[in-house]
């Protein structure tokens, strides 16, 4: 299935969850929010929440700004 | 300090506080514009600060897994961090950003609200500010908020609940200093929560400047990190902070136009 991650397209295994795209990016364990059609799904819900077909999903992180 | 303990009739500071936490430190410092994160780092620990503000952004999806982030080297265990909403428009964007800075920073409930209007001025876009502190405060957020030197909107933000109102002195990155001190008097006058200066500061003196004028604390980012050497300027602020305060508390001279000898003229021989 494709669903756009930080606004690039990105084909991912079928009922794969937060955690696995965060697995697949290298980014497990990082500190960073994610957002899916723009609701925040919590660290505590990476595992369980299942990504579909066309999500928009976004990683963000800090950093330096003022 | 130091000359609190010489001098015991002064009377002491209070503590600033925030959402609760003393801070011994009124200088507040941005982590943007540095060469490298060492620099930041060695920046940001020569300025004193306690309080540090980040930006929100995509993660960089390509990146070496093992390359260091802002917040290992800003550990959160050690400086309260202050997330921004900088590069904001909306109302909508900012709060969007301060829940994705609270699920980031393990619902630290902190931020700071900046909801610009104009590419060009970076000026604050007052009626979203509102609107976006509105929702915040109802949400729970700790808002310290970037706005105009504009009184009245300066007491309303804190009637609406926010926990600091922070005019700025001039626009973002400018350098100009302050210039509205007596706008910024008025706010100070009215407050009842802390009123930081956020934006506008250019070299030390700005700094003073502020902090004599009866702020609570003065927040900036540029004045240090594009300072020839951003390391000696975030020491010269952390001194300028000091300074400015130790001036306000100590109460200034009044200004006279003509002159008042300082020696006496009695026992003069000639």
């Amino acid at each position: 299935m494709q669903v756009i991650v930080n606004g690039e397209p990105m084909t991912l295994a079928d009922a794969s969850s937060v955690a696995d795209l965060l697995n697949q990016l290298t980014l497990t364990g990082r500190r960073i929010a994610v957002e899916v059609n723009l609701e925040i799904v919590p660290r505590s819900q990476h595992d369980q929440h299942r990504l579909r077909e066309g999500d928009r999903v976004e990683v963000v992180g800090a950093i330096g700004g003022g | 300090m130091s000359a609190v303990q010489e001098h015991p009739s002064l009377p002491e500071d209070k503590p600033l506080v925030l959402d609760g936490k003393r801070y011994e430190s009124r200088l507040l410092v941005g982590t943007g514009k540095y060469r490298d994160l060492e620099e930041t780092r060695l920046a940001i620990e020569a300025s004193g600060a306690e309080i540090v503000t980040v930006a929100v952004r995509r993660t960089n999806l390509g990146q070496n897994p093992d390359e260091p982030n802002l917040l290992d080297v800003l550990p959160p265990e050690r400086y309260t961090i202050l997330p921004n909403t900088a590069g904001c428009y909306t109302a909508e964007d900012a709060v969007r950003t301060c829940r994705l800075a609270r699920e980031l920073l393990d619902g630290h409930n902190l931020v700071k609200l900046e909801v610009l209007g104009d590419e060009k001025t970076l000026y604050p876009n007052v009626t979203e500010t509102l609107a976006a502190a509105e929702t915040l405060v109802k949400d729970g957020f700790k808002v310290m908020v970037y706005t105009t030197d504009d009184p009245l909107i300066a007491q309303r933000l804190e009637e609406m609940g926010c926990i600091a109102v922070m005019p700025l002195g001039a626009p973002i990155g400018s350098g100009l200093g302050i210039r509205n001190p007596y706008n910024i008097r008025m706010i100070l006058e009215n407050a009842k929560v802390p009123v930081l200066v956020d934006a506008g500061v250019g070299t030390a003196s700005d700094a003073t400047i502020a902090m004599e004028l009866g702020c609570d604390g003065v927040l900036m980012n540029t004045a240090i990190a594009q300072a020839g050497d951003p390391i000696r300027m975030a020491r010269a602020m952390k001194l300028a902070i000091e300074s400015g305060r130790e001036a306000w508390l100590a109460g200034r001279m009044p200004r006279k136009l003509y002159a008042s000898a300082s020696s006496p003229l009695e026992g003069t021989f000639f």
